[in-house]
């Protein structure tokens, strides 16, 4: 009759368990499940749509679930091209997001204003928000779109949560 | 048998239409156009033609409704196609306004001309006349800066409210003004340097062939575009999250 509960390995559950540091074990659930905030402003969204869709499918990596609203949303991919009428509206939306969030400036238009080199248009929407990754492309095709989540995603994946939680504390 | 030449979309062939005569006439643009001069003798010129369309100039906008009014119950031009602006800089009076006018009943073009001053750029409203000329003349209050008196909404409609320039005017740098507006929408310069293409042949990677800012005469174009990037994310998002010092790029073996 056993008396005493065993406390420590047990050779029993081998194979049942996964030793991990809690920082690897984070970011893997982080990166795998990236829902974006379509932030969908000209043609790259067609891209975007595209990317969504069953042919390039996007769910493969994860990020499938497009919110609409960016409370529930992990990236902002800004799909095209910000004016500075847009460009507030843009800012404000990222601040509603909750952390941790990212940023994918999808195509030329987002990541430099592209070929609007005018009055209307904000030059990059890196001189509003923090980007994370930028696609070039103009569209971009979804392929591109697809290499640049798994850029994000081995970005993520090298987050120090653990440290970066204790700094804030 | 005779041959019958297809008429072309730019040039349909003259409707028959009972005029107050009781004959048939053919209804064309000129006969049109000559008519509503006929009708404002004095404040509309002779029309001019221009491949097969025909245009009249008014001396004095002051009447515009007036007349847009007479064309569009007299003679079945009931289609504002559209209104556009022009500004000839330096020049005296400075803005032309055209008005596009075409009629479904007879299929016909006619153009109507007028000039605006810099001082006065205040023009009666076709609103009352077509209901369509609302966002046309806001369009042309938002980029050109012509108001029209009696319009029952004349707010911008492209560009925000309380933005301080006309952006389609020949003094207006392509590359924009900065402009600010709490809460609402800022503007900044963009980087033209040149022309709104600034690319550099033979550079030795995308970011000096295509920089963003091009300074003639320095052989730092790619460094400054570069700094200027650096400058820009540290400025906008702290220390924190800029990017690292330039290094050198590495020679490929």
């Amino acid at each position: 009759m056993q008396t005493q509960t065993e406390i420590g390995y047990n050779s029993k559950v081998e194979g049942d368990v996964v030793v991990t540091r809690v920082d690897a074990a984070l970011n893997w659930f982080r990166k795998n499940s990236l829902w974006p905030m379509p932030m969908g402003l000209a043609c790259c969204a067609i891209e975007l749509m595209a990317a969504g869709a069953s042919r390039f499918d996007i769910s493969r990596f994860g990020a499938e679930v497009m919110r609409f609203s960016p409370r529930q949303s992990d990236v902002m991919i800004v799909a095209g091209t910000v004016t500075y009428k847009m460009a507030l509206a843009v800012k404000r939306i990222y601040e509603q997001m909750a952390e941790p969030k990212w940023v994918i400036a999808m195509g030329a238009c987002a990541s430099t204003g592209g070929m609007y080199r005018s009055y209307a248009v904000l030059q990059g929407v890196d001189r509003i928000l923090p980007v994370d990754v930028y696609v070039a492309g103009c569209p971009p095709r979804p392929e591109a779109l697809l290499d640049a989540l798994i850029k994000l995603q081995n970005k993520v994946a090298k987050e120090p949560i653990l440290s970066m939680l204790k700094k804030v504390a | 048998m005779s041959v019958v030449p297809n008429p072309s979309p730019s040039n349909p062939p003259p409707r028959q239409t009972e005029t107050a005569a009781g004959r048939l006439s053919p209804v064309t643009a000129l006969s049109l156009a000559q008519k509503l001069q006929r009708q404002f003798e004095g404040l509309i010129s002779e029309p001019t033609e221009f491949r097969a369309e025909f245009s009249l100039q008014i001396s004095n906008l002051q009447r515009i409704s007036e007349i847009c009014s007479f064309a569009k119950t007299e003679l079945g031009f009931d289609y504002l196609v559209d209104m556009t602006s022009l500004d000839h800089y330096g020049e005296d009076p400075r803005f032309t306004l055209v008005y596009h006018l075409y009629g479904y009943g007879h299929l016909q073009y006619v153009r109507l001309k007028g000039e605006v001053s810099e001082e006065t750029a205040e023009v009666p409203t076709v609103t009352g006349v077509w209901r369509t000329a609302d966002w046309h003349e806001r369009e042309i209050y938002d980029l050109m800066g012509i108001r029209f008196k009696g319009h029952p909404d004349l707010r911008r409609i492209i560009m925000w409210e309380g933005y301080p320039y006309f952006p389609l005017r020949k003094d207006f740098p392509l590359s924009g003004r900065p402009s600010e507006m709490p809460e609402v929408a800022f503007t900044q310069q963009a980087p033209l340097a040149g022309g709104p293409f600034v690319t550099i042949a033979g550079g030795k990677d995308t970011i000096s062939r295509e920089p963003r800012v091009r300074i003639p005469d320095t052989d730092a174009i790619e460094m400054n575009s570069r700094l200027e990037r650096r400058r820009d994310i540290k400025g906008a998002h702290g220390e924190a999250r800029a990017p690292g010092p330039i290094q050198p790029k590495k020679e490929r073996a």
